[in-house]
């Protein structure tokens, strides 16, 4: 089973949250990238950062209101 | 009601909410608000100081219904859409002298990114100086972006705190309406504390109540579709992503239509209303406004439309505003239709070291 990036964007400002999402796309030629977020905006920048990049975007609701973005390819 | 928040959420709701300011600003004019000052934040935060009697400067007085209303707006949306979510920890205090550094590099060009659009969709050609420092200080925020920059992160914060804001805007529509006086001077001018100019700038405005309707639809569809002028260029420039730049685009497309429709299209550079020609300086002005601007995360309106959801960082960099705005006019740093004031320039120098100091020292990298 391929190891999962976790990357915590949870309380950042724009564009913070994609931009560490693009680097972690960058730095990973497959497998799965799971993103924290806490906001909506930041839900959608990181799946549009992770779609344009070609990855396959799965979002999760948490019980806290946050999400999970999960990028996998 | 969701297939109405996919489509916001979509490529389509940026397009959608651009287009809509730069049809609806343009008639806010026709109505009565100043020319080509449909929507501007910085003015109006100019406006809401004077009013509040932080400045003393007659011709620019009046609590301007479109704040409120934006705020207001985004609150709606966010309540409806399950997104007010009250926080805050984000160096609120920075934010705060960002919010101030903003509008005082504005309202040197004499207007906020908002403005700047529809300056240029109105033929007022003085704005394409203003936007390309916009740009230029944009370009300065993302080199501190690159090397890590960060305000850290904010934390979710108790839920009354996410009310002060929108308590705030209801209380200023209350002294809108009521403009309660507590007595004259001797010379029989009004002491506030509520100050309403009577010429100029701020006694030109739309009627209330459609002022504060159009704030209202404004702030509603912004804060779904996370409008923003500033990260429109940011994001092209630092993410390859053209999502929020359509919508600048819809909107000076649609306020140059409309203007055009409205007999309000009066291309040149001189004798534009409240704006002057010095092409350096309404560059300098922006190149400040674009570089705080960059580091505080969004534009002045997505910053409103933030504070609405319950963002108290947010929430600073607007109360910033409100009193650099009364500095600028205080400490005589805001232009006038005769160009930059005695210290605009050198405000707008202090401010971009001030903003380089901080894009060099704040510093908090994402947990990887």
């Amino acid at each position: 089973m391929s190891q999962v990036v976790t990357i915590d964007a949870r309380g950042l400002s724009c564009p913070q949250p994609a931009m560490l999402a693009n680097q972690a796309v960058k730095k990973a030629i497959g497998g799965t990238i799971e993103i924290l977020v806490d906001s909506g905006t930041a839900r959608d920048n990181v799946s549009r950062a992770g779609a344009h990049a070609g990855w396959m975007i799965t979002v999760e609701d948490q019980l806290d209101g946050s999400y999970r973005v999960l990028f996998t390819k | 009601m969701s297939s109405v928040s996919r489509f916001l959420t979509s490529r389509w709701g940026p397009i959608l909410t651009g287009a809509i300011v730069g049809i609806l600003a343009p008639v806010l004019v026709k109505l009565g608000n100043p020319g080509n000052m449909g929507i501007c934040v910085a003015c109006f935060s100019r406006d809401i100081a004077g009013a509040l009697g932080l400045h003393r400067a007659a011709v620019v007085q009046y609590i301007r219904p479109e704040i409120i209303g934006g705020l207001l707006g985004a609150l709606t949306a966010a309540l409806c859409f399950g997104e007010f979510r009250p926080r805050t920890g984000s160096a609120p205090i920075v934010r705060f002298v960002l919010g101030m550094l903003a509008v005082i590099g504005a309202l040197v060009f004499l207007g906020c990114p908002w403005r700047a659009y529809l300056r240029l969709g109105g033929g007022d050609w003085n704005a394409i100086f203003g936007i390309l420092g916009l740009v230029a200080g944009i370009a300065v925020g993302i080199l501190f972006l690159r090397r890590g920059f960060s305000l850290g992160r904010n934390y979710p914060a108790p839920t009354a705190m996410g009310w002060v804001m929108p308590l705030v805007m209801l209380g200023l529509l209350l002294a809108l309406v009521v403009a309660p006086q507590f007595g004259r001077d001797a010379s029989g001018i009004a002491t506030g504390p509520i100050f309403t100019s009577s010429s100029g700038p701020g006694s030109q405005h739309a009627p209330l109540i459609v002022s504060l309707v159009v704030g209202l639809a404004i702030g509603f569809l912004a804060q779904r579709s996370r409008f923003c002028t500033v990260g429109a260029i940011r994001d092209i420039l630092l993410l390859r992503d053209a999502h929020l730049l359509n919508g600048v685009i819809a909107l000076l497309v649609a306020a140059f239509l409309t203007n055009l429709a409205l007999g309000q299209f009066n291309p040149g550079m001189t004798g534009q209303p409240i704006a002057h020609t010095n092409a350096w300086w309404n560059f300098g002005g922006m190149v400040l406004a674009g570089l705080a601007f960059t580091l505080a995360g969004g534009c002045p309106g997505r910053q409103l439309f933030l504070a609405g959801e319950g963002d108290g960082d947010a929430a600073m960099f607007v109360c910033g505003m409100v009193v650099g705005a009364g500095f600028a006019h205080n400490l005589n740093t805001a232009s006038s239709a005769a160009g930059p004031s005695a210290f605009g320039p050198a405000a707008v120098v202090v401010g971009i070291i001030i903003c380089v100091m901080i894009g060099l020292t704040m510093r908090e990298r994402g947990k990887v």
